[in-house]
Order: structure tokens, then C-alpha cells, then sequence
């Protein structure tokens, strides 16, 4: 295996992942960073990389301020609610008050935004929902990513986060593999701005088999966002907090168009509003502050996702599912039709395809939905992520060290999924916080935060040993069996896979235990996520592919040890609907009114768990 | 399998494994032409079935729930800024329905930022980002900051 190293020398900011969040990256920081070099590492290529690869039929982070529609801080009380108040407040204010200036950039570029024929408006979905024509919405921001960058690499696999060797705690870049020519790529570089993504497939998807590529998130976000930070050292935020999506059945076709603009609904097998009739109970598990029907039917405040799908899991372990959108009425309309169509042809296409494949026109049958299997991620309705700075002007002490969206590590930002705390961002917010963090990070080399960075060849050289490390070993032991891949002194990437959801699945709180847990349950898990670290130093991968879904499995197995130990260490339940603490089955405001803070050491493995306050910055009514 | 390529239509070129987001469209060493090396982590995003000039690709639904018979085909043209879809279902219904994806001639509306005037100091040691204020509100108005919006920052909650 005679790879070749290529070095690329003197970055100033290093891109790591180019989805929405890192091609707001690379695109702002040429405007901050003239004679600075920025330089893009991505695993896929970055026109249709990332969570957006195949297009977005709504942006779903967009004020209106211009138009009066909403403020920075009415967004903010949304995402709180949404989250049953676990949030950054000073992150979600400072993305929303800058996230239409992108918006509109977009429009510009050439993005199809839909508008209202009356008003001349953006066209509204919901309240914080714009419609657009997004079939290229990727291929557009990368266009404008290549227009910023020296240098764009694309199918690198970047495995490790570099450190530098003259001061602790600060980035040095990063190392990776081409997953085509198997070369080791090492970026020296000032900053670096974790656009990676976050995790699908750490938990036993509903589908096993063909249609397990069928999840709700990308198949390719690998928690690398996650993986990477993690094992550097940095400290992570609200990894607990998973996210289950209520959807169409086995397409996990979006349904927010549908609720939203169609004015579709829901109902029980027997034709029956259930929703309303399962709160009383569940408000006396979270308390009236979260969860009053009545007063958001006054003020339109909404009810939190998680309590949502609380009450679609309860009715269907009631035995009265399937739960079906009632589609029907809306879709007599041909103009609605069409929108229905279209919602998934722009962004989830197997949707439309299982229904063509099972004849489900939605005009004549009402369509069943499904609560899917966990996901991790910071950019949807939830906020997993690093625990990072906010900007200086909205930020209390402890929630700012200098430079925007700088994580723990000195020289290291986050955007998109790699942020904790910033729920609803989706695709435009993801976008803004990579603009934010390269503002910083071109700041952060301008005031001279970056001089003096060593990196030592044994540094690279051990690196490139552990990247190879399964491709070394599948060529020792293949031999010692006649074929197949049942070898005892190996696993592949796939089984490996197969243990780590079936595990998380199990023990913390996945679909076929009703996304229950409890603290015995999370230790075995903790017990058994130990064991398989030890297994995967015996990955094998017969070739780079296989390489490629090694590294993509540590990552994994990395975001999902943090997961067990944030879920574990949370001893309430804060969300009903994404998962339940079978041995504290309420909202405990007294003692976890608080955002978790998680960090792992990198030499001894341990993890250290802490509370940090929550502050409010926006009062709850207008 | 969710994607699959036509064997007397391909021709070996490729494009759809220099798009695939997944790395799962590789070229078979011995027909050399395209095919999905790994079906369960494909997403149909139908990146490689837009990408492929010959029309080679198609998608068959996931066999774990969508039974045979089906095909949902697109044409996405960049020239005409369109993409046109055609579903049609197991039991011969058809659908046809088309979208715009620009509305600019491709690549052209971008502005290259190493051209623009460069940022002043204020603008560096301030909040404002490129094109701001004016791309906020598109008017003279500013950006919002706790005072604007007649916040105070409370003390922390720390239960």
C-alpha cells in the first residue's frame, strides 16, 4: 500500500465539509480574508454534497423582516418552545438576524423563490417557511463556494482533526484520505471550519434491508461533524437531544408543506382527531409551561414537536394505527396537487417513488405516516452539536470566548450541524452560521491568534498509520479464510454498523423499544459501545470504499458514545415523542433546566459531564 | 436495487461516480460500465440519474416496500434552467409535472467576492457580515442588536 502523502501547506481556513454550512463558508471568508488562503475538503463532491444533495422544496429559516413579518427574537421563542426550552438563545438571535441577508443573496444568484401573486411577497409556507424551486439549491451555493476558494478538494475523507504541537488545545488542520486514489492528504491550516454533518444510521432504522438507504437524513451524513470535534477535545452540547421525525411511511416523504400549506391533517384508524385527547396526561408530565393547548390556540404558539409525535407513538400503542394524513380534500385541488407532487419530487424523490410502486394516489387514499428512528443533528428540530461562542454583543460570559461559533478549541469554528444549541436553522441558518464562522475566523488570524503553529512529522506519520490501520488488516487475515467474510479476527464495516444500531436501538432508546431507556439500560450500552471500540481497531476494509464506510463507522460509533453518555447523565425527559427516561418520566425544571456540556478526554478516553445555565434573553410574550 | 444502470445504454463515462454523494456509482472492472455497488446506502437522490448523459440510469423502489412496476424519470436542463419529471404508477397512471431550477443563465449572478471592495475597520470589528445591512431589509434599516429590539440579558438560569 504504497499511498502517497500530499501535502497542502500555509491554509488560513480550512473548510471541512461542504454542505450548506461550510459553502456559506468558504463563499464569506474571501470578503474577510482577501489575500487569504481558503480551501474546501469534501468527501462527496460539493455540488450535490451535504444534506441538501438532492434539493429543497422550502427554506424553512426566512424572517421577513423587510416585510414586516417577523423579528430575530419572535424566532427565538419558536425554537425555544419547539425544544422545550433548551436552547442558545444568543446563537439562535444572531443566526436569525442575519439569515434573510442570505436568503436574498440566494434569489439573486438565481434560486426560483416562489411569490405570493398578491402581495409580491415571498410565498409562505408556515410562518417561518418560504417556497422555492430547489432542484439546484445545492449546485447554486457551490457555484458560489468555487467562486471564493483556492482550492476546492473533493472525495477526501478527512478522518482526524490536526493539533498543534506548540500550544495546546489549538487546531492545526486536518488529515484525511482520496476515497478514489487512496492518497493521504494533510492540510496545515490556521483555522478550520467543521462543516461536516450530522449522524443518520446510529440507530436501527425501521427498514434492515435494501431500503435501509432510505433515511430520513442522509445516508452520507456520518456524525463526522461529531467524530471529528469530539476526538480533538471539544466540548459538546445537548447530544442527548435526538430527534424522531413524524413522516410518510417508509419514504419519510417531508410533511410540512402538507400541514402547512395543503392544510392537510391527521387521524386514527377510525377516523378520529387523537392528538388532543393525549395531553392532559402529558402535561402533567411536562407542566403547563411546555405544553398549554389553549393558550397556543390564542397565540398560535406552537406545540412542541417532540409532544406531537408523543401523541402519534401513544395512539398507535393504543392499537388504533395506522395514523393517516387525510389528503384527500386538499388534493381535489389540481393546484395543491401539484404543489404535493412537487414538495417530494424537490426533495425526497423515493417518496414519490414508493407511491407510484404501491398505486398510492393521494387524491383517492389517505397516505399513513410513521414516527422514524432517532437521528442526531443540530440543524432541524434539535440542537446537537459543539458547544460554541457566541458573538460578542448578545453573549453572557459563559457563553463567549472571543470569537463567533469558535468551539472549545482554539483556531476550530463550527457551522450547520457541527453548532449545538441552534435548532431551526435548516439549510438558510446552516448557510449564515458558516458565513459567521469565517467572519471569526479571518479575525481570529488578523489578530494574530494563529502565529506559531507546529505540527511534527511523527504527528502526520501516526496519523497515516491508524487511516490505513483497516486496510492493513483485512491483507493479513483475508487468506486465512476460503471466502466470504466471516473471519474471526475481523469485522467489516457493515457489521460493524449492524452492532452499533442494534446496540443503540436496545439500550439507548431506539424504535423497537419505543424510544425507551433507563440508566441500567444506558450503562450496558456504555459497556458494549467499549467493547465495539476495541472491534473496530479489527475493522477490515478491502478497499478504499470500505475505508471510506470504516472511518464513516467511527465517526458514528464516536457521536453515539456521546450520545449514551449526554442521554445518561440528563436524568429527566425533556422531550417525550424523541426518547424517554423510563426511570424519570418527567420535565424536571429544578434540576435540568439546563443545557448539558459534555467533553472527552482524547488521551484517557473519559468523559466529564457538566451544567451550564441557560439564559433567556428574549421574554416570553411580546 | 434503488438505482441501476441500463447495460446497452452505458457508456462507461462516468459522470454519475464523479457526482454520487454516496461513492456507491462505480465502474465494473470487467463490462466497464457504471452500477451501484451498494443499493442499501443509496438515497435516491437521483444525482447520478440527472448527471448521466445517455439516460442510462433509472431507480427501482427499495424492495423492502415498493413493489415492481413503477419509474420515476426526470430530464434536468440546465440550458433551459427546467427539470421535467414523469411518474407513472404500478397500475399505468401518469403523472408529468415541470419545475424551474434557475432563473439566472447558469453561473453568471454570483459575484466574485476577491473583486468586491474589501470591508472597512468598523466592518471587521463590528456584526455586520458582506452586504449587510442593506441585504437584511433591503432598505437603510440596520442589524437588529438586543437594544434595537428592546431586549436585556437576564441572568442565567442555573437550577
Amino acid at each position: 500500500m504504497a499511498y502517497e502523502t500530499i501535502i497542502e501547506d500555509g491554509i488560513d481556513v480550512l473548510v471541512v465539509g461542504a454542505g450548506l454550512g461550510g459553502t456559506g463558508a468558504a463563499w464569506e471568508a474571501r470578503f474577510w480574508g482577501k489575500d487569504k488562503k481558503i480551501v474546501i475538503a469534501e468527501k462527496a463532491n460539493i455540488d450535490r454534497s451535504g444534506a441538501v444533495a438532492q434539493g429543497l422544496y422550502a427554506i424553512n429559516c426566512y424572517m421577513g423582516t423587510r416585510w414586516g413579518e417577523n423579528n430575530p427574537e419572535d424566532h427565538v421563542r419558536y425554537a425555544r418552545i419547539d425544544l422545550m426550552g433548551m436552547v442558545r438563545e444568543d446563537l439562535l438571535f444572531d443566526m436569525a438576524r442575519h439569515v434573510d441577508s442570505a436568503v436574498h443573496q440566494f434569489e439573486e444568484w438565481g434560486l426560483p423563490i416562489m411569490k405570493d401573486p398578491k402581495t409580491g411577497r415571498y410565498l409562505r409556507e408556515g410562518r417561518w417557511q418560504i417556497m422555492i424551486h430547489g432542484e439546484s439549491y445545492k449546485p447554486i451555493v457551490a457555484e458560489a463556494a468555487k467562486k471564493s476558494a483556492d482550492k476546492v478538494f473533493n472525495r477526501i475523507c478527512v478522518t482526524h482533526l490536526l493539533m498543534d504541537e506548540s500550544r495546546e488545545n489549538r487546531i492545526a488542520g486536518a488529515v484525511g484520505f482520496n476515497v478514489r486514489t487512496g492518497n493521504y492528504h494533510v492540510f496545515k491550516s490556521k483555522t478550520v471550519i467543521c462543516g461536516a454533518g450530522g449522524a443518520s444510521n446510529i440507530f436501527k432504522p425501521r427498514s434492515v434491508g435494501e431500503g435501509s438507504g432510505r433515511t430520513w437524513y442522509a445516508p452520507w451524513s456520518s456524525g463526522s461533524a461529531y467524530g471529528l470535534m469530539i476526538n480533538a477535545g471539544a466540548k459538546m452540547t445537548q447530544m442527548e437531544n435526538r430527534i424522531v421525525l413524524a413522516r410518510f411511511k417508509d419514504g419519510y416523504g417531508p410533511v410540512g408543506a402538507y400541514f402547512l400549506h395543503l392544510k392537510t391533517y391527521t387521524q386514527n384508524c377510525l377516523g378520529e382527531e387523537y392528538e388532543s385527547k393525549w395531553f392532559p396526561e402529558l402535561q402533567k408530565m411536562v407542566g403547563k409551561e411546555y405544553l398549554d393547548p389553549e393558550a397556543s390556540h390564542l397565540t398560535h404558539r406552537p406545540i412542541p414537536t417532540c409532544l406531537r409525535n408523543h401523541a402519534l407513538i401513544s395512539e398507535v400503542n393504543a392499537g388504533r394505527g395506522p395514523i393517516h394524513m387525510i389528503t384527500m380534500r386538499a388534493f381535489q385541488d389540481p393546484h395543491l396537487e401539484e404543489v404535493g407532487w412537487e414538495n417530494f419530487l424537490g426533495m425526497t424523490v423515493g417518496q414519490a417513488v414508493l407511491w407510484a410502486a404501491t398505486d398510492v394516489d393521494p387524491k383517492n387514499e389517505n397516505p399513513e405516516l410513521t414516527t422514524s428512528e432517532p437521528y442526531v443533528m443540530g440543524s432541524h428540530a434539535t440542537g446537537s452539536g459543539a458547544w460554541c461562542s457566541g458573538p460578542e454583543d448578545l453573549s453572557p460570559p459563559e457563553y463567549f470566548w472571543g470569537y463567533n461559533r469558535m468551539t472549545t478549541i482554539e483556531g476550530l469554528f463550527g457551522a450547520g450541524d457541527a453548532v449545538g444549541g441552534t435548532p431551526h436553522a435548516f439549510s438558510s441558518g446552516s448557510f449564515t452560521e458558516g458565513r459567521l464562522a469565517a467572519k471569526a475566523a479571518c479575525k481570529y488570524i488578523d489578530d494574530g491568534k494563529a502565529e506559531g503553529i507546529v505540527v511534527s512529522d511523527e504527528q502526520i506519520r501516526r496519523r497515516k498509520e491508524e487511516i490505513y490501520k483497516p486496510m492493513e488488516h483485512y491483507r493479513v487475515y483475508r487468506n486465512e479464510i476460503v471466502a466470504g467474510d466471516v473471519n474471526p479476527h475481523y469485522i467489516n464495516p457493515k457489521q460493524g454498523l449492524d452492532r452499533l444500531q442494534k446496540l443503540m436501538d436496545e439500550y439507548c432508546g431506539g424504535v423497537t423499544v419505543n424510544y425507551m431507556t433507563n440508566e441500567k439500560l444506558l450503562h450496558i450500552g456504555l459497556k458494549k459501545l467499549r467493547i465495539l471500540e476495541e472491534d473496530l481497531g479489527s475493522l477490515a476494509a478491502k478497499d478504499t470504499h470500505e475505508l471510506l464506510r470504516a472511518w464513516e463507522l467511527m465517526h458514528r460509533h464516536r457521536a453515539a458514545e456521546c450520545v449514551t453518555h449526554h442521554t445518561l447523565f440528563r436524568k429527566e425527559t425533556r422531550w417525550p415523542g424523541y426518547y424517554y427516561r423510563g426511570d424519570a418520566m418527567k420535565v424536571d425544571d429544578e434540576n435540568w433546566h439546563v443545557l448539558t456540556v459534555s467533553r472527552r478526554d482524547p488521551k484517557s478516553g473519559e468523559y466529564t459531564m457538566e451544567k451550564a445555565p441557560c439564559y433567556h434573553l428574549v421574554s416570553e410574550e411580546k | 436495487m434503488p438505482t441501476f444502470v441500463y447495460m446497452t445504454r452505458c457508456d462507461g463515462c462516468g459522470h454519475c461516480v464523479d457526482i454520487c454523494p454516496s461513492d456507491i456509482m462505480h465502474i465494473d472492472p470487467i463490462y466497464r460500465r457504471a452500477y451501484n455497488i451498494e443499493p442499501n446506502m443509496c438515497w435516491e437522490c437521483y444525482s447520478c440519474v440527472k448527471a448521466c448523459p445517455q439516460n442510462a440510469i433509472d431507480v427501482r423502489g427499495y424492495a423492502d416496500f415498493a413493489p415492481l412496476g413503477h419509474s420515476v424519470r426526470v430530464v434536468r436542463d440546465e440550458q433551459k434552467g427546467t427539470i421535467a419529471w414523469r411518474i407513472k404508477f404500478r397500475n399505468g397512471t401518469e403523472k408529468n409535472f415541470l419545475s424551474p431550477i434557475t432563473t439566472k443563465p447558469w453561473g453568471t449572478a454570483i459575484p466574485k467576492l476577491a473583486d468586491v471592495p474589501g470591508p472597512s475597520k468598523e466592518m471587521r470589528d463590528g456584526e455586520l457580515l458582506y452586504n449587510e445591512p442593506k441585504y437584511i431589509r433591503m432598505d437603510e434599516g440596520g442589524l437588529r442588536t438586543l437594544e434595537t429590539a428592546g431586549l436585556k440579558l437576564r441572568t442565567g438560569v442555573y437550577y
